[in-house]
């Protein structure tokens, strides 16, 4: 991260800035509120802003760190996710190698090729080696019932929690033309634009929100708040240009695609989570729920805006 | 040191977050504490879920036949504190129930595994007598009874490698046998107080 770039100081007395008003905004609140609803809310309001505030520190100290800090740190996210993924996930005790290989050498091998940043490999690892690896493990389990399912599962889980998260470190490796704040503005503008993509509805689907899209799925998620929700960040993706390689009207429109995976990656985690029964996916995040609760966006939107940069904006 | 270790690593491993319905984790008296049963890692667990104070004066309750064999477990079973009986081939000088009457009465906590055994597919079994004597024995003792859960999943049995996923370890309201409760009343309602502490369980 280019910390003596303008870009950067800008950067940071904005983020900084939000969520200083933020906590402000909810120290008054509390004193105001005097229902019991009301003191509920205030408090939701205060633990996410609490928990922003860490997650915030965390991505910078680990994007200051370079490469190797912010590879370490979301092979974290990825360990986090798939930790609650599987827990929820039903298995057998045949699964227990796959399993125990999916933690302890798919994920590694993942991250430490994001680190060598071979990316052929980087690539295939999870969609080639461990789709064939983990059901022929499986098979050694011996078990017949749900064999199908319970493979599908397991992959399923690699792909979303290690493979796509991964993406986000990847983006360091690119070959971009000459960034203002360095390559650590790529995963900032993607950061930024999916979660705040998720602020933004949420707070349009408050604000208007009538007309539930997939109600069974997610009731809170309407459709005032989605297009509300996802021209706001596609207007924040646009002032945020200077991170990018992109024009203004062009990081509208990345910010668009992004907004619209992340939108749907939610939706897929929320069903899900419906199918599992459960509500949030754990409990570490307070006020958020668990990691995954946090990151469903990311998911969806990472492969995708990775591929766009590398397709059309890499120098070859 | 080795003990703080391995309360660090258990925690660690198994991803836990004890929860206490009607139970103060802070009880000054003597207790036995009572769980499903179905990986090594259960007494760990359990143990490492309690308060520092408590935890030091509470012993896992071990299979002889399985936990005596040999040095290395041996030692595992010494770092917990644990305490070995038989089950088999009981004897008026070698009675389980008294061993462990005489370690409560020196002022240990139990930790107990009324199954007698690890449940190979998750399912609670039918809970062993020993836990009913021991009522009998120590009456001054609260019996808390403890539901874990996915620790099977963590460590199945016949594995040695765990995976990290997220545990569940649940202390439910302490009970007493009852004055002229029969064995099977008192056995079916404790596996049934444990039972009930299943996590989304509305109890």
């Amino acid at each position: 991260m280019n910390w003596s770039s303008p870009v950067t100081h800008h950067l940071l007395i904005a983020v900084f800035g939000i969520l200083g008003l933020s906590s402000l905004i909810g120290w008054i609140l509390k004193r105001r509120a005097v229902t019991e609803t009301g003191r509920a809310t205030v408090q939701n309001l205060v633990s996410r802003t609490n928990s922003w505030w860490v997650m915030v520190i965390v991505l910078f100290t680990a994007l200051s760190a370079g490469r190797t800090g912010t590879t370490l740190i979301f092979a974290a996210v990825s360990f986090l996710a798939l930790r609650e993924y599987l827990t929820v996930t039903p298995t057998r005790r045949a699964d227990h190698a796959a399993l125990f290989t999916a933690f302890f050498i798919v994920l590694p091998c993942q991250y430490w090729l994001v680190h060598t940043g071979w990316y052929g490999m980087f690539a295939i690892m999870v969609p080639v080696y461990a789709f064939v690896l983990i059901p022929m493990l499986t098979t050694l389990g011996g078990e017949v019932e749900d064999f199908l399912e319970r493979n599908a599962r397991t992959q399923w889980g690699l792909m979303v929690c290690v493979y796509f998260i991964s993406h986000i470190p990847m983006l360091l490796t690119l070959e971009v033309e000459p960034l203002r704040m360095g390559p650590a503005g790529l995963i900032l503008f993607l950061v930024a634009v999916t979660q705040g993509s998720d602020v933004f509805q949420y707070v349009w689907g408050k604000l208007c929100g009538r007309r539930p899209i997939v109600p069974r799925l997610s009731p809170k998620k309407t459709l005032e708040g989605l297009v509300g929700g996802v021209l706001t960040a596609s207007l924040l993706g646009a002032a945020m240009f200077r991170l990018t390689p992109f024009p203004p009207w062009q990081a509208a429109l990345v910010a668009l695609a992004l907004c619209i995976m992340g939108f749907f990656g939610g939706l897929v985690m929320s069903a899900i989570k419906r199918e599992r029964g459960i509500k949030d996916w754990g409990t570490l995040i307070e006020g958020h729920g668990g990691m995954m609760d946090r990151i469903d966006s990311l998911c969806f939107s990472a492969p995708v805006y990775f591929h766009i940069l590398r397709y059309f904006y890499t120098r070859d | 040191m080795l003990r703080s270790t391995a309360v660090l690593l258990t925690r660690l491993i198994t991803g836990m977050n004890p929860a206490w319905v009607d139970c103060e984790p802070d009880h000054p008296g003597l207790r036995v504490y009572f769980a499903n049963h179905g990986s090594h890692l259960d007494f760990a667990a359990l143990w490492a879920a309690l308060p520092h104070a408590v935890r030091e004066r509470t012993r896992p309750v071990a299979a002889r036949d399985y936990w005596g064999r040999t040095r290395l477990t041996r030692t595992v079973i010494e770092i917990f504190n644990g305490l070995l009986i038989a089950r088999e081939g009981i004897s008026r000088r070698d009675n389980p129930i008294e061993q462990m009457a005489a370690a409560m009465h020196e002022g240990h906590s139990l930790i107990l595994f009324p199954e007698g055994t690890r449940s190979a597919d998750g399912r609670i079994g039918e809970f062993k007598a020993g836990l009913y004597h021991l009522a009998g024995r120590v009456p001054e003792a609260e019996l808390v009874p403890v539901h874990l859960q996915n620790l099977n999943r963590i460590l199945p049995k016949g594995h040695l490698l765990p995976v990290p996923l997220i545990s569940s370890v649940v202390f439910g309201p302490p009970m007493k046998l009852e004055a002229g409760e029969r064995k099977q009343d008192f056995l079916a309602r404790a596996r049934q107080a444990v039972l009930n502490l299943t996590p989304g369980n509305p109890c």
